[in-house]
Protein backbone atom coordinates (compact mmCIF):
# COMPACT_ATOMS: atom_id res chain seq x y z
CA UNK A 1 0.00 0.00 0.00
CA UNK A 2 1.35 3.26 -1.00
CA UNK A 3 0.54 5.98 0.98
CA UNK A 4 3.61 7.92 1.75
CA UNK A 5 3.97 11.47 -0.09
CA UNK A 6 6.54 12.40 -2.43
CA UNK A 7 8.72 15.17 -3.04
CA UNK A 8 5.75 16.70 -5.16
CA UNK A 9 3.30 16.33 -2.99
CA UNK A 10 1.60 12.96 -4.59
CA UNK A 11 -0.46 10.53 -2.98
CA UNK A 12 -0.45 7.52 -4.58
CA UNK A 13 -4.17 5.74 -3.51
CA UNK A 14 -4.47 3.26 -6.29
CA UNK A 15 -5.60 -0.15 -5.61
CA UNK A 16 -7.99 0.91 -2.57
CA UNK A 17 -11.39 0.39 -2.54
CA UNK A 18 -13.62 2.47 -0.39
CA UNK A 19 -13.33 3.47 2.72
CA UNK A 20 -9.36 3.19 2.38
CA UNK A 21 -9.05 6.57 -0.13
CA UNK A 22 -10.55 9.03 2.49
CA UNK A 23 -8.86 7.30 5.20
CA UNK A 24 -5.58 7.38 3.91
CA UNK A 25 -6.38 11.49 3.20
CA UNK A 26 -7.41 11.50 6.48
CA UNK A 27 -4.28 10.62 7.46
CA UNK A 28 -1.86 12.72 5.19
CA UNK A 29 -4.13 15.48 6.67
CA UNK A 30 -2.50 15.08 9.75
CA UNK A 31 0.98 15.30 8.46
CA UNK A 32 0.59 18.60 6.36
CA UNK A 33 0.04 21.85 7.78
CA UNK A 34 -2.93 24.78 6.77
CA UNK A 35 -2.36 25.63 2.96
CA UNK A 36 -0.59 22.97 2.04
CA UNK A 37 -1.56 21.41 -1.56
CA UNK A 38 -1.31 18.06 -2.55
CA UNK A 39 -2.39 15.87 -5.72
CA UNK A 40 -4.04 12.05 -4.76
CA UNK A 41 -3.87 9.54 -7.55
CA UNK A 42 -7.05 6.90 -7.19
CA UNK A 43 -8.32 4.80 -9.33
CA UNK A 44 -11.36 3.34 -7.09
CA UNK A 45 -14.52 4.56 -9.43
CA UNK A 46 -16.09 5.38 -5.93
CA UNK A 47 -13.58 8.12 -5.16
CA UNK A 48 -14.73 10.41 -7.37
CA UNK A 49 -17.45 11.71 -5.67
CA UNK A 50 -16.34 10.62 -2.89
CA UNK A 51 -13.19 12.88 -2.54
CA UNK A 52 -16.04 15.93 -3.53
CA UNK A 53 -18.09 14.55 -0.24
CA UNK A 54 -15.39 14.42 1.87
CA UNK A 55 -13.84 17.85 1.15
CA UNK A 56 -17.28 18.76 1.38
CA UNK A 57 -17.92 17.89 5.04
CA UNK A 58 -13.72 18.30 5.89
CA UNK A 59 -13.75 22.04 4.62
CA UNK A 60 -10.81 21.18 2.85
CA UNK A 61 -10.60 22.78 -0.77
CA UNK A 62 -11.24 20.58 -3.90
CA UNK A 63 -9.35 22.59 -6.20
CA UNK A 64 -9.39 20.06 -9.34
CA UNK A 65 -10.72 16.79 -10.01
CA UNK A 66 -9.83 14.88 -13.35
CA UNK A 67 -11.03 12.02 -14.76
CA UNK A 68 -9.42 10.72 -17.67
CA UNK A 69 -8.44 6.78 -18.84
CA UNK A 70 -9.45 5.01 -15.42
CA UNK A 71 -7.86 7.50 -13.27
CA UNK A 72 -8.77 10.61 -11.19
CA UNK A 73 -6.91 12.95 -10.26
CA UNK A 74 -7.78 15.45 -7.43
CA UNK A 75 -5.76 18.45 -6.41
CA UNK A 76 -6.49 19.03 -2.52
CA UNK A 77 -5.65 22.00 -0.45
CA UNK A 78 -5.94 21.98 3.06
CA UNK A 79 -7.95 24.22 4.67
CA UNK A 80 -6.37 26.75 7.09
CA UNK B 1 -52.37 47.89 23.88
CA UNK B 2 -50.18 50.99 24.98
CA UNK B 3 -47.42 52.04 23.19
CA UNK B 4 -45.07 50.59 25.74
CA UNK B 5 -46.11 47.21 25.33
CA UNK B 6 -46.05 47.29 22.17
CA UNK B 7 -42.45 48.49 21.60
CA UNK B 8 -41.22 45.78 24.25
CA UNK B 9 -43.20 42.53 23.58
CA UNK B 10 -40.34 40.21 25.37
CA UNK B 11 -41.72 42.09 28.66
CA UNK B 12 -38.87 43.02 31.29
CA UNK B 13 -34.93 43.08 30.82
CA UNK B 14 -35.17 39.97 33.57
CA UNK B 15 -37.26 38.06 31.44
CA UNK B 16 -35.55 38.52 28.41
CA UNK B 17 -32.34 37.30 29.84
CA UNK B 18 -34.03 34.26 31.47
CA UNK B 19 -35.39 33.82 27.59
CA UNK B 20 -31.76 33.82 25.83
CA UNK B 21 -30.77 31.81 28.55
CA UNK B 22 -32.95 28.98 28.13
CA UNK B 23 -31.68 28.94 24.21
CA UNK B 24 -28.48 28.97 24.89
CA UNK B 25 -29.74 25.59 27.21
CA UNK B 26 -31.09 24.52 23.99
CA UNK B 27 -28.23 25.28 21.47
CA UNK B 28 -26.10 23.01 24.09
CA UNK B 29 -28.41 20.42 23.72
CA UNK B 30 -28.97 20.74 20.39
CA UNK B 31 -27.86 17.77 17.39
CA UNK B 32 -24.26 17.45 16.66
CA UNK B 33 -23.89 17.42 12.56
CA UNK B 34 -20.61 15.97 13.52
CA UNK B 35 -21.55 12.90 15.12
CA UNK B 36 -23.02 10.10 14.05
CA UNK B 37 -24.24 6.69 16.33
CA UNK B 38 -25.13 3.38 15.14
CA UNK B 39 -26.76 0.20 17.22
CA UNK B 40 -25.02 -3.33 15.27
CA UNK B 41 -27.65 -5.65 16.13
CA UNK B 42 -26.52 -7.69 13.86
CA UNK B 43 -22.96 -10.60 13.73
CA UNK B 44 -23.30 -11.24 10.13
CA UNK B 45 -19.90 -11.03 8.41
CA UNK B 46 -21.55 -8.78 5.74
CA UNK B 47 -23.21 -6.17 8.19
CA UNK B 48 -20.22 -5.85 10.72
CA UNK B 49 -18.28 -5.13 7.52
CA UNK B 50 -20.56 -2.77 6.15
CA UNK B 51 -21.07 -1.19 10.10
CA UNK B 52 -17.06 -0.29 10.05
CA UNK B 53 -16.86 0.71 6.64
CA UNK B 54 -19.40 3.48 7.34
CA UNK B 55 -17.78 4.15 10.40
CA UNK B 56 -14.41 4.74 9.85
CA UNK B 57 -15.79 6.56 6.98
CA UNK B 58 -17.57 9.05 9.07
CA UNK B 59 -14.56 8.53 11.59
CA UNK B 60 -11.84 9.97 8.53
CA UNK B 61 -14.41 12.54 7.15
CA UNK B 62 -13.65 14.10 10.62
CA UNK B 63 -16.67 12.76 12.42
CA UNK B 64 -17.11 11.49 16.19
CA UNK B 65 -18.51 8.06 15.60
CA UNK B 66 -20.23 5.94 18.55
CA UNK B 67 -20.94 2.64 17.65
CA UNK B 68 -23.52 0.35 20.12
CA UNK B 69 -23.53 -3.32 20.08
CA UNK B 70 -25.94 -5.27 21.31
CA UNK B 71 -27.49 -8.85 20.88
CA UNK B 72 -25.40 -10.93 17.82
CA UNK B 73 -23.47 -7.89 17.31
CA UNK B 74 -22.08 -8.57 20.66
CA UNK B 75 -20.61 -12.03 19.80
CA UNK B 76 -19.21 -10.79 16.75
CA UNK B 77 -16.71 -8.90 19.20
CA UNK B 78 -15.62 -12.35 20.36
CA UNK B 79 -12.19 -13.13 19.76
CA UNK B 80 -10.81 -16.65 19.32
CA UNK B 81 -10.19 -18.78 21.77
CA UNK B 82 -11.63 -20.92 24.89
CA UNK B 83 -14.52 -19.87 27.02
CA UNK B 84 -14.02 -18.41 30.14
CA UNK B 85 -14.26 -19.87 33.12
CA UNK B 86 -17.32 -19.73 35.56
CA UNK B 87 -20.16 -20.37 33.19
CA UNK B 88 -22.98 -21.88 33.45
CA UNK B 89 -24.30 -24.91 31.30
CA UNK B 90 -26.57 -22.69 29.24
CA UNK B 91 -24.12 -19.92 28.86
CA UNK B 92 -21.47 -22.57 27.60
CA UNK B 93 -23.76 -23.80 24.76
CA UNK B 94 -24.33 -20.09 23.68
CA UNK B 95 -20.76 -19.71 23.44
CA UNK B 96 -20.00 -22.77 21.44
CA UNK B 97 -22.79 -21.74 19.33
CA UNK B 98 -21.37 -18.05 18.63
CA UNK B 99 -17.93 -18.90 18.51
CA UNK B 100 -15.26 -16.36 18.33
CA UNK B 101 -12.95 -15.03 15.72
CA UNK B 102 -13.63 -12.74 13.15
CA UNK B 103 -13.68 -16.25 10.13
CA UNK B 104 -16.19 -17.78 12.41
CA UNK B 105 -18.78 -14.47 11.21
CA UNK B 106 -21.24 -15.80 8.67
CA UNK B 107 -22.21 -13.92 5.93
CA UNK B 108 -25.80 -13.17 5.83
CA UNK B 109 -26.82 -14.39 2.56
CA UNK B 110 -24.89 -17.41 0.55
CA UNK B 111 -22.74 -18.60 3.42
CA UNK B 112 -23.53 -22.11 2.38
CA UNK B 113 -21.77 -23.53 5.30
CA UNK B 114 -18.35 -21.43 4.64
CA UNK B 115 -18.10 -21.95 1.30
CA UNK B 116 -19.63 -18.46 0.35
CA UNK B 117 -17.47 -17.08 3.11
CA UNK B 118 -14.66 -18.21 2.18
CA UNK B 119 -14.64 -17.09 -1.17
CA UNK B 120 -16.09 -13.71 -0.28
CA UNK B 121 -12.49 -13.54 1.81
CA UNK B 122 -10.84 -14.50 -0.97
CA UNK B 123 -12.37 -12.03 -3.27
CA UNK B 124 -11.95 -9.42 -0.63
CA UNK B 125 -8.33 -9.74 -0.55
CA UNK B 126 -7.89 -9.90 -4.35
CA UNK B 127 -9.62 -7.14 -4.77
CA UNK B 128 -7.84 -5.09 -2.01
CA UNK B 129 -11.33 -4.13 0.21
CA UNK B 130 -10.48 -4.49 4.06
CA UNK B 131 -11.05 -7.34 6.14
CA UNK B 132 -13.00 -6.84 9.04
CA UNK B 133 -10.01 -7.10 11.26
CA UNK B 134 -8.50 -4.62 9.52
CA UNK B 135 -11.06 -2.24 9.82
CA UNK B 136 -11.39 -2.46 13.79
CA UNK B 137 -7.73 -1.58 13.71
CA UNK B 138 -8.79 1.53 11.44
CA UNK B 139 -11.66 2.50 13.66
CA UNK B 140 -9.56 2.16 16.62
CA UNK B 141 -6.77 4.27 14.78
CA UNK B 142 -9.57 6.87 14.36
CA UNK B 143 -10.89 6.52 17.61
CA UNK B 144 -14.01 5.52 17.00
CA UNK B 145 -16.12 5.19 20.05
CA UNK B 146 -17.63 1.07 20.80
CA UNK B 147 -20.13 0.65 23.80
CA UNK B 148 -21.28 -3.01 24.14
CA UNK B 149 -24.34 -3.84 25.26
CA UNK B 150 -23.83 -5.39 29.14
CA UNK B 151 -27.51 -7.05 29.37
CA UNK B 152 -26.42 -8.95 25.43
CA UNK B 153 -23.21 -9.79 27.80
CA UNK B 154 -24.91 -11.23 30.57
CA UNK B 155 -27.63 -13.08 28.62
CA UNK B 156 -26.07 -14.43 26.25
CA UNK B 157 -22.95 -15.45 29.10
CA UNK B 158 -20.25 -13.13 27.33
CA UNK B 159 -17.07 -12.43 29.59
CA UNK B 160 -15.20 -9.07 28.86
CA UNK B 161 -11.75 -11.22 28.10
CA UNK B 162 -13.72 -13.24 25.53
CA UNK B 163 -13.98 -9.78 23.41
CA UNK B 164 -11.58 -8.70 21.41
CA UNK B 165 -9.08 -6.01 21.93
CA UNK B 166 -9.79 -2.17 21.49
CA UNK B 167 -9.12 0.82 23.48
CA UNK B 168 -12.43 2.62 23.68
CA UNK B 169 -14.52 0.15 24.61
CA UNK B 170 -16.94 0.82 27.05
CA UNK B 171 -19.77 -1.78 28.73
CA UNK B 172 -22.91 0.32 28.95
CA UNK B 173 -26.79 0.37 29.05
CA UNK B 174 -29.28 1.72 26.46
CA UNK B 175 -29.18 5.12 28.37
CA UNK B 176 -25.72 5.69 27.24
CA UNK B 177 -26.76 4.95 23.29
CA UNK B 178 -29.87 7.32 23.87
CA UNK B 179 -27.27 9.96 25.31
CA UNK B 180 -25.19 8.94 22.32
CA UNK B 181 -27.71 9.06 19.44
CA UNK B 182 -29.80 11.90 20.90
CA UNK B 183 -26.57 14.38 20.55
CA UNK B 184 -25.85 13.20 17.41
CA UNK B 185 -28.01 13.83 14.26
CA UNK B 186 -27.84 10.60 12.41
CA UNK B 187 -28.73 7.05 13.71
CA UNK B 188 -27.79 3.61 12.19
CA UNK B 189 -29.05 0.41 12.89
CA UNK B 190 -27.56 -2.64 11.77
Amino acid sequence: MTTEVSEERKIDLTGLKCPMPIVQLNKLMKELVGGDQFTAVADDPAFCLDVEAWCNKTGHELVRLDNSENQLVAVIKKKD
Amino acid sequence: MSTATAMMPFGDISSLEQRIEELEKQGKNAPDSNAISMVVFSGDLDKLLAAFVIATGAAACGMNVSMFFTFWATAGLKKSGPQAKGKTVVEKMFGWMLPGGFHKRKLSQMDMMGMGRLLMNREMSKKQVPSLSELIQIAEDLEVNIDVCEMSMSLMGIKPEELIDYPNMNYCGVARFIEQSSSSNTTLFI
